[in-house]
């Protein structure tokens, strides 16, 4: 919608507040990203609406030089609905944390998602609770000591991906805070999506989780993460000597010199079915390697697009709506 | 007027008549007494009605929890209520009867189908004997009339089955009612005719019993007099008959369209407010956008979000609707956006009583979130004025930047009057447009006469700022902890809301205007009973006068002048009283509080027994 030429730079994202995450944090990076990405878009900032939550990553809106709406604990997709639906021509970003989408904002994650609303939605997922200090959240490990479950937690995490993945998401990727020329890749793709994009990104809380995704991000991550590439085999491992292959309805990781080249699985991003994607979303735990990059991407009808043309449809067929004649209309009668 | 009528009995005239429907949920109740009313109004008669649904959607035929009413009262005045008791009952089964029999005046008559009265019925009913051979379980005047069977009689020649005749026995009970109160079936006809103009047997096998059903009436000698309610003083116009919950719908695209700004609605279904939602996604033609959320919370805050881009935010509910959006409410008023929040209340708490009707959630509008969060509180007092009070409720919205609460109930939201059709030009011009002058700005500029926020839609250029839940630095906008400045936001944000008061009507008294005996207030939808039993004590030459708000917050300003000249105060409510503490700890004003609290309106006896013991 915007053909300006006029180039922008990541300064002109930045917003005058002063940036209040602990040093060190995972999130600055995120946000530096973000509004580099921006800058590169090249659309004027006031077209762009950020909608955040609660919780440490949801101060994001404040540092962005957009117009931006810091809500409550869990509601940003809610609030993102309404400012995206009536708005269909804004840019509308979602910036939150795991808490918020996963825990007491999950019925609205998997609902936005199921109505394919057209936005973008970067989920910042460190394993906890950072803003009240440390309790462990829905995407921490079992087993994990936080400070409300010193002996270990009881429950399985929940998979961020996986959740969107089931509720139908029509994008879907994964990145971290330490590769942002990875992230800023990905935030690229999920902005060009038409429909709901998925970001989850892996961010460290240097204070309260610190090295929460050490596997994924630091000297041994090219073994634990397959770098997703559209048409290309899962190859993985620092020497690309392993690779993914099918075992029944499972995956598998095996040399890639025991096996035959055509066994290795080629990934395919706009695979409409939904198998290569659950069974990608299999792999994010233990013994498989982490994908990262796009799972997912699929065209189907977005809500706030549907709804504009649905809108076009019945004043096409029914006329502008005329106030007068509404309140004239049905079972009348005059008393003389 | 009177198409059947030739023979000589009398014709009495009458002041006004309560009429109760009953029936099996199938037996088209509703529709009957929409018809009457629709005729009776038509007639030049004031019409006030409530339905009664049985509270189980699909409970089992013939039962007592099967049971679906529809009260009509209509009059040759003013009628402020679907009346007390019914003077006529119309039972078309067993367990109609059983349902509704003890709340038929004495005086009243029964009018019921003779046919349905089987072995089977009755027992279903729970009766162990059949009522009608039990003259004193009847007590009451009683026409037995074989509706069932005379309506077969009369679609004798018709091509259509058993059943699909039998559903036509409603009209032929209309007709007899329409013989009896002296009404013309035209206007049904017409209606029946419109209805199934793509079937036009279906029409005509309806009109033949309607007509049927009169001539019956007039035959059986069944009756001793024919009655006839003059028409009553109605202002000249045109008319419909709305629902409360229409009237809403319809007073919220109106001033959608009054302000000029395109509506959003986001909301979750829930009885009694579901009606709203489902008139207004008729609206789509008007740009309106409706979203069906997946929850109360997600409701307000898809609302709050359509605001902020821009839209007339509307979301609908219930009071556990309300309690499930109250943190929303929260940054509502934190980031001064305007929105209207519909309750029509139902008996509480928790999910209490959901088809009943209730006043108790007062107070939860009033109080209801953390910290000091003002909300302009407007209550509708009957079916039509819902329409009016949509409006204010919006008017105060889109004027001071604030989320605005408009109370109505189960009772309004159901209930039906005569809605007299307005003039667009004459309704208020809420002409709202969004700040584009980036000139000075600050995201918590304000207006200095009414202190609301300037609105800037995301999108304008050069405007960007970040609206949210933290408080903020009065000037800046900028998220700030600063004491003082909380200390002024907080101040300033009660201040816009309190200032509302010089911008709302004066409370009026109805009757003594210089004060006298009693004075006896309300709010909502005791209106009707309340004016009822006013006029009742005013005839008898008591001094008995009413003040009924509209406006619940902030107060209209005269409130304590008002009081002041009366020597008793007397608050009337369906709660324990929330209205009386809301004045009583504003005003410290001493005020006795009538509360009635059984998911049913006052009658005017119930006030009586509290305003006698005063006089
Ligand atoms: S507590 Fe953790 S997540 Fe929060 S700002 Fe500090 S490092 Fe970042």
């Amino acid at each position: 919608m915007n053909t300006q030429a006029k180039k922008y730079t990541k300064k002109d994202f930045v917003s005058n507040q002063e940036v209040k995450w602990c040093s060190g944090c995972g999130d600055f990076s995120i946000l530096s990203q973000t509004q580099k990405v921006l800058s590169e878009i090249g659309r004027p900032p006031e077209e762009i609406t950020f909608v955040s939550g609660i919780g440490c990553s949801s101060r994001f809106t404040y540092y962005m030089d957009t117009y931006g709406f810091h809500t409550i604990h869990g509601r940003a997709l809610a609030v993102a609905t309404g400012v995206k639906t009536q708005n269909p021509d804004l840019s509308v970003w979602v910036a939150f944390g795991d808490g918020d989408g996963m825990s007491i904002g999950g019925n609205h994650f998997i609902h936005t998602i199921r109505r394919n609303l057209d936005i973008v939605c970067i989920m910042m997922d460190n394993r906890i609770y950072g803003l009240t200090k440390g309790q462990y959240s829905p995407t921490s490990l079992r087993d994990q000591i936080t400070k409300t479950s010193p002996f270990g937690k009881l429950e399985a995490p929940m998979d961020p991906v996986a959740m969107a993945l089931s509720s139908g998401a029509t994008f879907v990727a994964r990145s971290t805070d330490r590769n942002p020329k990875h992230l800023n890749e990905v935030l690229h793709k999920a902005y060009q999506h038409k429909g709901f994009s998925f970001v989850h990104v892996l961010q460290n809380c240097v204070i309260f989780n610190d090295g929460c995704h050490e596997p994924y991000v630091g000297k041994e991550k090219a073994d634990n993460t397959l770098m997703l590439k559209d048409g290309q085999p899962m190859i993985f491992g620092k020497e690309n000597d392993k690779a993914i292959v099918r075992d029944g309805f499972d995956p598998k990781v095996v040399n890639v010199a025991d096996v035959d080249a055509s066994e290795i699985l080629v990934h395919d991003e706009n695979s409409s079915s939904q198998g290569q994607s659950y069974f990608l979303a299999q792999m994010s735990e233990g013994k498989f390697p982490m994908p990262m990059g796009v799972i997912r991407q699929v065209e189907e009808p977005t809500y706030d697009g549907a709804y504009t043309e649905q809108i076009a449809e019945i004043t096409a067929k029914q006329g502008q709506g005329d106030l007068q004649e509404l309140l004239d209309s049905g079972d009348t009668w005059t008393v003389e | 007027m009177n198409q059947v009528n030739s023979n000589t009995l009398e014709l009495q005239e009458l002041g006004q008549v309560v009429i109760r429907f009953a029936g099996d949920s199938g037996d088209g109740m509703q529709l009957t007494g929409n018809q009457f009313t629709r005729t009776a109004a038509q007639s030049g008669n004031d019409v006030m009605t409530l339905p009664d649904f049985p509270s189980e959607i699909r409970a089992p035929a013939g039962t007592v929890s099967g049971v679906s009413g529809f009260q009509i009262q209509f009059g040759n005045k003013v009628v402020n209520t679907p009346g007390d008791y019914p003077d006529v009952l119309i039972a078309m089964n067993p367990a109609a009867l059983k349902v509704n029999i003890k709340d038929v005046k004495r005086d009243g008559f029964i009018l019921l189908d003779r046919d349905a009265f089987t072995e089977k019925n009755i027992q279903k009913a729970g009766y162990t004997v059949d009522p009608l051979s039990d003259e004193a379980l009847l007590n009451r005047m009683t026409y037995q009339a074989p509706i069932t069977s005379q309506t077969l009689r009369a679609l004798e020649g018709f091509d259509m089955p058993k059943k699909a005749k039998e559903r036509c026995k409603n009209f032929f009970t209309l007709g007899i009612l329409f013989w009896i109160y002296d009404q013309p079936s035209i206007h049904t006809e017409e209606w029946l005719k419109k209805k199934f103009a793509k079937k036009p047997s279906i029409a005509e096998a309806n009109i033949k019993t309607l007509k049927e059903g009169m001539i019956y009436a007039q035959n059986a000698s069944m009756f001793q007099a024919q009655f006839k309610v003059p028409q009553a003083p109605v202002k000249k116009g045109t008319y419909k008959s709305l629902t409360g919950n229409q009237a809403t719908a319809l007073g919220l695209i109106a001033a959608s369209e009054r302000a000029g700004l395109k509506m959003f609605l986001g909301s979750y279904p829930i009885t009694p407010a579901t009606d709203i939602l489902h008139e207004i996604v008729k609206y789509k033609r008007f740009g309106v956008k409706t979203v069906q959320c997946e929850d109360e919370i997600a409701g307000i805050c898809a609302t709050l979000g359509g605001a902020y881009a821009g839209a007339f935010a509307v979301t609908t509910t219930s009071g556990p609707g309300v309690a499930l959006k109250s943190e929303a409410l929260g940054l509502a008023v934190i980031t001064e956006l305007p929105m209207v929040i519909v309750n029509v209340q139902r008996g509480g708490p928790s999910t209490g009583l959901p088809t009943k009707t209730e006043q108790a959630d007062l107070l939860q509008a009033m109080y209801g979130r953390n910290g000091e969060a003002p909300i302009p509180i407007v209550a509708a007092k009957s079916p039509s004025d819902c329409f009016d009070q949509a409006i204010e409720a919006s008017r105060l919205a889109l004027k001071y930047m604030t989320p605005v609460f408009l109370l109505t109930d189960g009772y309004l939201g159901n209930g039906s009057e005569a809605f007299k059709i307005p003039r667009v030009e004459d309704l208020p011009d809420l002409t709202t447009t969004h700040r584009t002058d980036p000139e000075n700005f600050k995201s918590y500029s304000r207006d200095p006469k009414t202190l609301a926020r300037d609105w800037v839609k995301p999108g304008t250029p050069g405007m960007a700022h970040r609206i949210g839940s933290l408080e903020k630095d009065r000037e800046t906008g900028c998220v700030s902890h600063d004491p003082e400045n909380h200390n002024y936001m907080v101040r300033t944000r009660q201040a816009k809301v309190d200032g509302i008061a010089n911008d709302i009507p004066e409370l009026e008294i109805y009757g003594d205007q210089e004060g006298g005996d009693i004075l006896i207030m309300g709010w909502g939808s005791t209106f009707g009973a309340i004016r009822n039993s006013v006029d009742k004590y005013r005839v008898e030459g008591k001094s008995v006068s009413q003040a009924h708000f509209t406006h619940l917050c902030p107060f209209p300003k005269n409130t304590l002048e008002v009081m002041k000249k009366f020597k008793t105060v007397v608050i009337a409510e369906m709660n324990l009283g929330q209205l009386h503490k809301m004045i009583q700890a504003t005003y410290a004003h001493k005020a006795i509080a009538l509360t009635k609290i059984q998911g049913k309106p006052f009658t005017e006896a119930e006030i009586a027994v509290v305003v006698d013991e005063l006089l």
